[in-house]
């Protein structure tokens, strides 16, 4: 006993130190005590167990080497985060600035005069931010509305069809708009709507009619807008909620079949259950971006022209149009706005979500 | 066994749909399909329209077949050769530290017993629900960081996601055992080695996922061209697409208020059917490559949404 004790004694502090070596001994005498007396013996286990716990706790607590190398390894990605994403979010304070490129960004930062929320006047002021937060906000629940149903829909339907291999095809090719960049879309839509070459008026003109000046038609954009953030967003969608789909146990239904449950049955009870996790998490990260847009398709699609501000300009594309033309004031105020606006819903949608439903939550 | 299998697929046969909701929904999915595929079909045929043809209007099947625009291309060779090599060293470089900086976070976010595992993941959890927004961040990486007009704005500001490292965290956490990394470090390894020797040649399936995430993202970018980079030179094949579609008038029309360089570029903007075999230049890559890629993206989406 003595002996093997001892073998364990070095291997044990070899591998961490002398602590170990002491947990070792006290074990070792609680087994001692409990062969003494049977009746000490449980004590002795919890006595055993409480110092290992304690001795736990305290290698917890100490800094080790693995400890430093995990660290070094993490360092160059936390260095990036501090950078990329923790400077701008303390430079969002430059919104109470009146905010002057003067040299470098510290010392233009102290050279800038505070200006309380001048900016946020002259913003909340503007009749631009009610058109452009309006624009973004309803954008935003046809998206999510739209967003859920059909892809949920579309990727039960697929689910279906009796030949696999077809599904396989129609899914990768509706995945295809998703790895487009709206520049290139942009160039495609471009090729159906132009005034004078597009296909769509050439198809007009051929049946009699009169070419429509696309561009220059507000009433046109919401639709199509709507339209093409479905086109590009469809097969993400639907690969998102099929990949749930494929995993759920097909004993589920193999028991519905044979109680006799109906292909609506089945879906009601069994698939659509089973999607809510995955729909309710879609659901929070889409409402917690809506003062947020694509700023491709807002910006690309239409090609920034400014006849159709109106129905086209959103949060996003005002911060960038205010950015390069030079007015820093009102895109800091907007983004800050944009920013803390974000933060809250999401916080509030993932509150809200878990008093229901507990589960569900994100956070 | 067989008789199970045989058992299973009767039940299936028994709980198809009706053939003629089968046709129905087959049906929606080739015009679904259709329109996702044409609109590129489209450009591909503009792009191989002779410039003569392309006068009276866009057509899907051309009058008169060219590689016209293709060859204007490479005629223009200083201004696309540039543009491509921007593209691909963005993508591979951008890739590469993409990769490795999310999987190493990823790792450290793994393991359990790390003592700042805490205070990381809410490093890598904050930027997910907040964030300093446009302007900021344009201050922060022109004036700070001075990566105006430098091809590292293309790729430092995009390389990690909070996303990105999550996905890592959880393939780690569930396909790699615990006792893996324990026996190695009763071996005497250390944890880098662990890491770079045992780990990373575990996770291909992770790393193929993040990289193509990485890789489409960094192909597809137009946006920080455009925050960033003013210099021509610096274009990507995006960023000179982008600016060829921009509205051509207006740029002729402010030929006066650019520079030489500016000026020259419109004065050789490529016209009508090279603007749509710069966008089949981009696109052709990326069709060819994603249905066979097309199963990491799905598995990356999949682990992303597992919640713990």
């Amino acid at each position: 006993m003595q002996q093997r004790f001892g073998r364990l004694y070095e291997a044990e502090t070899l591998l961490s130190g002398i602590s170990l070596f002491r947990l070792e001994v006290e074990i070792f005498v609680g087994y001692e005590d409990i062969r003494h007396g049977e009746n000490q013996g449980r004590c002795d286990c919890m006595k055993e167990i409480r110092v290992e716990q304690e001795e736990k706790k305290r290698t917890k607590k100490r800094w080790t080497r693995d400890d430093t190398e995990l660290s070094l390894l993490a360092l160059p990605t936390t260095i990036w985060f501090l950078l990329f994403c923790y400077l701008p979010m303390f430079g969002i304070i430059i919104a109470f600035k009146d905010f002057r490129i003067t040299g470098g960004f510290w010392q233009s930062f102290i050279e800038s005069r505070w200006c309380g929320f001048e900016n946020f006047v002259f913003l909340f002021t503007s009749d631009a931010i009610k058109v452009v937060t309006r624009n973004t906000i309803l954008y935003n629940i046809v998206f999510i509305i739209l967003g859920i149903v059909v892809p949920v829909t579309l990727a039960l339907m697929i689910g279906q069809l009796h030949n696999k291999r077809a599904g396989k095809v129609y899914q990768t090719a509706m995945f295809l708009p998703y790895f487009l960049s709206w520049v290139v879309v942009s160039a495609v839509v471009w090729g159906f709507l132009s005034i004078d070459k597009g296909l769509v008026n050439q198809i007009i003109q051929s049946h009699g009619g009169e070419g429509v000046s696309w561009y220059d038609t507000p009433g046109f954009w919401p639709p199509f807008l709507i339209f093409m953030n479905m086109w590009k967003g469809l097969g993400y969608g639907m690969v998102v909620y099929l990949a749930t789909i494929t995993s759920i146990d097909s004993t589920y239904y193999e028991a519905a079949i044979i109680d006799g449950a109906t292909k609506w049955q089945q879906m009601k009870y069994i698939t659509l259950p089973l999607l809510k996790t995955v729909i309710v998490m879609m659901f929070i990260m889409s409402v917690g971006r809506i003062f947020y847009s694509d700023f491709g398709l807002f910006y690309q699609v239409p090609r920034g022209a400014s006849s159709l501000y109106n129905v086209t300009y959103t949060i996003d594309v005002f911060v960038f149009q205010q950015l390069k033309t030079a007015s820093t004031g009102m895109a800091s105020a907007a983004a800050f706005v944009q920013s803390v606006l974000g933060c809250a819903t999401i916080l509030v949608t993932n509150a809200i979500v878990k008093k229901f439903d507990r589960e569900n939550a994100l956070i | 066994m067989t008789t199970k299998v045989t058992y299973q697929s009767g039940l299936e046969k028994f709980n198809r749909i009706k053939p003629g909701t089968n046709v129905l929904f087959n049906f929606i999915f080739l015009i679904l399909a259709i329109m996702c595929v044409v609109p590129v079909l489209f450009v591909l045929m503009i792009s191989l329209t002779s410039e003569k043809a392309l006068e009276n209007g866009y057509q899907f099947i051309p009058k008169e077949f060219s590689f016209e625009a293709y060859k204007f291309l490479a005629q223009q060779g200083h201004l696309i050769f540039p543009a491509l090599g921007i593209s691909v060293f963005v993508t591979v470089v951008g890739t590469v530290i993409g990769v490795i900086l999310t999987t190493t976070l990823g790792y450290v976010l793994s393991r359990r017993e790390y003592k700042l595992n805490k205070l990381l993941t809410w490093m890598v959890f904050i930027p997910m629900v907040f964030n300093g927004g446009m302007v900021s961040s344009y201050y922060i990486n022109t004036n700070l960081l001075h990566l105006k007009d430098s091809v590292w704005a293309l790729i430092l500001p995009i390389a990690v996601s909070s996303f990105n490292v999550i996905i890592c965290r959880t393939y780690f956490r569930t396909t790699i055992p615990d006792s893996v990394i324990e026996s190695a470090k009763i071996d005497g390894a250390s944890e880098l080695r662990i890491y770079f020797r045992i780990v990373l040649p575990l996770s291909l399936p992770v790393l193929a996922t993040i990289g193509l995430f990485l890789c489409f993202g960094y192909w597809n970018d137009w946006f920080q061209s455009m925050l960033y980079i003013d210099n021509q030179r610096m274009y990507s094949l995006q960023a000179l697409l982008n600016m060829t579609m921009q509205n051509v008038e207006y740029l002729s029309k402010n030929r006066a208020f650019m520079g030489v360089e500016a000026a020259q570029l419109v004065a050789n903007l490529p016209k009508e059917g090279s603007r749509m075999a710069i966008a089949i230049l981009i696109i052709l890559p990326i069709a060819c490559a994603y249905p066979f890629f097309q199963k990491y993206f799905i598995s990356g989406l999949t682990v992303g949404s597992v919640k713990e």
